[in-house]
């Protein structure tokens, strides 16, 4: 599939009806949303024929992009009951089969070396200081191969030093720097729109094995 | 949800040492067909929980999974069209997971397990 042709489904996809601030929901754009997982298929094979979560998946973009590039199976877990029930909407509209699960990512308990590569856009982590840093460090832990995660550029260099130190990780690197845009959703929102200095990471963890036999 | 994540999942409830591999309480099954893929199978071998996978899929209702496996079964045809039908063709719809330790139980709605966990369980 071609990148134009994995954004505009993407960009048809349902987003949350009603937004809850707490957990920082904001939609991921189908821009920034199909050149994570194109960049992760097509220059480091990390979808195609994998098993593929989302962490804190909202209405499922993420992980029905890489449905969308033929992951073999994809898991996509969220807190809130809401945003599943959209996210698994959207998969039946585009007749994609995803699992969803229910989880505080923070609680999750996964048994090692299942999932090849997660995916996600974490909590930016405005509203409650580390949130994006307490999804990195699961992610870390569950994925064998790779993850691709998304962090405000101010935060280049603790992302960086944390994943290095702390989760695991043997590589972290910046792929690219985006905009990502954040709608006037919430009414503390003063301007109509604001563009927000995305990086998008991909994060090698340790336990990472040699492919196949 | 798929075998495969029930392959994975286990109980998250704060000083359960033995949480895998959660029972399953059946309401409803649905089966949904995917496209076969041996290289796909043969790489998740290594990694399934074999007598999880046989459990799970025998509360499914789908009895044709050995009980006991080697790696040569990877030759097989017939052994592989099992193993993809159980990994990734059933799906348990309406029920529950069970955490084995504690009897706690997560149910599952239109295929969706809830894990999330009540304050004193955190």
């Amino acid at each position: 599939m071609k990148l134009k042709q994995l954004e505009s489904h993407l960009g048809s996809l349902q987003q949350f009806d009603n937004p809850k601030i707490e957990l920082e929901q904001y939609p991921t754009g189908p821009h920034i949303a199909s050149r994570l997982l194109y960049t992760a298929d097509n220059s480091f094979g990390d979808v195609k024929d994998k098993v593929v979560a989302d962490f804190g998946c909202g209405c499922g973009t993420l992980g029905l992009a890489a449905a969308l590039l033929g992951a073999k199976h994809v898991i996509g877990v969220d807190i809130d009951a809401e945003s599943i029930e959209i996210a698994s909407s959207n998969a039946d509209e585009l007749e994609l089969d995803v699992d969803f699960i229910q989880c505080d990512i923070r609680h999750l308990r996964w048994r090692g070396g299942m999932v090849d590569t997660v995916v996600l856009n974490p909590p930016f982590g405005t509203r409650k200081k580390g949130a994006d840093m307490e999804f990195l460090s699961t992610a870390l832990r569950v994925a064998s191969e790779a993850v691709y995660s998304l962090h405000k550029s101010t935060t280049r260099d603790h992302v960086k030093r944390t994943s290095l130190r702390d989760y695991n990780a043997v590589s972290a690197e910046v792929l690219c720097e985006l905009r990502f845009d954040v709608p006037q959703l919430y009414k503390f929102h003063k301007k109509k729109e604001v563009d927000v200095a995305v990086d998008l990471w991909r994060f090698v963890p340790k336990t990472s094995s040699p492919k196949r036999l | 949800m798929r075998l495969l994540t029930h392959n994975m999942l286990s109980s998250n409830i704060k000083g359960v040492t033995n949480g895998f591999p959660l029972r399953m309480e059946v309401g409803k099954v649905v089966e949904k067909t995917v496209d076969f893929n041996a290289d796909f199978l043969r790489n998740m071998f290594a990694k399934v929980e074999w007598n999880a996978l046989v459990e799970g899929s025998k509360a499914l209702g789908y009895f044709e999974l050995p009980d006991n496996v080697e790696s040569s079964m990877l030759e097989s045809d017939e052994f592989l069209h099992k193993f993809h039908h159980a990994l990734l063709e059933l799906h348990l719809e309406q029920g529950a997971l069970i955490c084995p330790e504690t009897g706690r139980r997560f149910p599952v709605s239109k295929g969706i397990p809830n894990m999330l966990l009540h304050e004193d369980e955190v």
